[in-house]
């Protein structure tokens, strides 16, 4: 027990610090992929809420689609598939190849995965507000922007926050799908750090218990968001 | 005298359809870069066909298909035997049967499924001495009982916690009126809280079972063929992007068939509860 608590240690005799890359990778690419899918997210429940029939069909044709693949295809289509397209318009002006980052890839993959499922929440969040909220703050003088401003939204994100955290969970189990497209993230570090030490249990089991850790944190902050945007409403 | 100049005269102007806001522009421009490229794709499709490579590989995807849906079918009704009981340790009076219950619900629930199915797959290999004493190698042996064994422990967890939340959110009035008419205990669950509870169920158990058609690609990671590991292998065969094109319409037929029969099942199930049409 003792010689594979010291695989954990940092430096060149244990695998500590490259756990610790990998950890890092995923949570910059959570964090880089939560405000791309949110905005996006958002633009799609208010497509889909419209009183346009094309762009209803338009938005409902894109979260159909990448709420129905698997995370896995979509990131191997978004990756294969981008690089082809963006590599046949590039050609057509120039000859070079352009190579599309890993990273950016999997942002994209993950960012419109994530933006299917919150368009969801924010449309049922959006649903939740009654009418007469926005017809007393449009009466009382309000402008359409600080109707919004401060009518809208802050009811929006309390209605729409535990549906996002969900959200948010769910996107840090999904980074690790990202490691099959050989991003460094921790799945794949640990990947790496099991080839070389041949022990599998105590690697893949460490790994999962950051991943709850992240998951732990997260309903801590998450809580304590919640806590904040229910502080008007007493029980 | 002056005669009125009829054209002059300004009328109402005739709208001709919806007027173009952005909101209908947006719209149509989307849905005609959607029409580009599946034009695209489908073009691909059409020019590259090819009848030896579709004879070669789609046979195989097909086969890959039937192992998808083989696993997610035995894992989700071998979860559901394993999350009946699981549910009711969450609420056991136990705090030590609780506390455990509790714990297993959220390490499956708090770590990547691709992170399980590695653990279980690997992390047996490594304990082949041990499995083997025990007579349990030839199972873990083979990556798709490893997958099927993973898929259904983390299941159990998710079915476990819809029917915790069903069962809890059965009025108390119901277990009281039971218990005045005289029923057991394993009678008022059987034939009045469960009924009601599956109801709630039915839509987060939708899901749940669309969640594990998607979840289990991850199978293909650990060396199962299913259809994910069948489209891989044909893609590093033949560098053909057709193939991923092909599993995509494959799983979403494959979840969107079920979500219309679940939807068709719900109205089913709840008629009773729907008020009659005036």
């Amino acid at each position: 027990m003792e010689e594979l608590i010291g695989l954990l240690a940092w430096g060149k005799d244990g695998w500590g610090d490259e756990l610790a890359t990998g950890a890092w990778l995923t949570i910059r690419l959570a964090l880089a992929t939560l405000p791309f899918g949110l905005f996006l997210g958002f633009l799609l429940a208010l497509a889909r809420r419209s009183d346009e029939p094309e762009l209803v069909a338009a938005a409902n044709v894109f979260v159909t689609v990448f709420r129905g693949l698997p995370e896995l295809l979509t990131i191997l289509i978004i990756y294969i598939g981008l690089d082809l397209l963006i590599n046949e318009v590039v050609q057509l002006f120039s000859g070079e190849r352009w190579e599309l980052s890993k990273f950016v890839s999997g942002m994209v993959a993950l960012g419109i995965v994530n933006a299917s499922f919150s368009s969801e929440v924010i449309m049922g969040a959006l649903k939740a507000i009654p009418a007469g909220q926005v017809e007393a703050a449009r009466a009382m003088g309000l402008s359409r922007f600080y109707t919004w401003l401060f009518i809208v939204l802050p009811q929006l994100i309390r209605h729409a926050l535990p549906g996002l955290g969900n959200l948010w969970l769910l996107l840090l189990k999904e980074t690790a799908l990202i490691s099959v497209i050989a991003l460094d993230d921790l799945m794949r570090q640990t990947n790496i750090v099991v080839g070389a030490t041949k022990e599998p249990f105590f690697f893949y089991a460490v790994t999962c218990f950051i991943y709850l850790f992240f998951a732990l944190a997260s309903s801590v902050v998450l809580g304590g968001a919640e806590r904040w945007a229910n502080r008007g409403q007493e029980r | 005298m002056s005669t009125v100049d009829i054209t002059a005269v300004e009328r109402p102007e005739v709208s001709s359809g919806r007027p173009w806001t952005t909101g209908r522009v947006v719209g149509i421009g989307v849905l005609a870069l959607y029409a580009l490229i599946a034009f695209f794709l489908i073009r691909m499709i059409v020019v590259n066909y090819d009848t030896e490579f579709v004879g070669r590989y789609l046979p195989r995807m097909l086969g890959g298909l039937w192992i998808t849906i083989q696993l997610c079918t035995s894992a989700i009704v071998m979860g559901a035997v394993i999350a009946f009981p699981l549910a009711l340790a969450r609420t056991h009076t136990s705090r030590i049967i609780r506390g455990a219950a509790y714990g297993y619900v959220y390490f499956f629930r708090g770590t990547p499924l691709i992170a399980q199915a590695f653990l279980v797959y690997y992390g047996a290999g490594q304990f082949r001495p041990v499995l083997q004493d025990w007579g349990l190698w030839w199972f873990f042996r083979d990556a798709y009982n490893c997958a099927l064994f993973t898929f259904t422990l983390n299941t159990a967890a998710y079915q476990a916690e819809i029917l915790r939340g069903a069962i809890a959110n059965v009025h108390k009035g119901q277990w009281e009126g039971a218990h005045a008419l005289g029923l057991s205990k394993l009678i008022t669950y059987v034939r009045v809280i469960l009924p009601q509870a599956f109801i709630t169920a039915l839509r987060p158990y939708g899901n749940e079972i669309i969640f594990m058609i998607k979840g289990s690609a991850v199978a293909s990671i650990i060396t199962v063929f299913d259809l994910m590991g069948e489209t891989k292998l044909a893609y590093s065969r033949s560098y053909d992007f057709q193939v991923y094109l092909w599993a995509a319409i494959m799983y979403l037929a494959m979840v969107e068939v079920l979500r219309r029969c679940w939807d068709k099942l719900e109205v089913r199930l709840t008629r009773h509860l729907k008020r009659s049409e005036e």
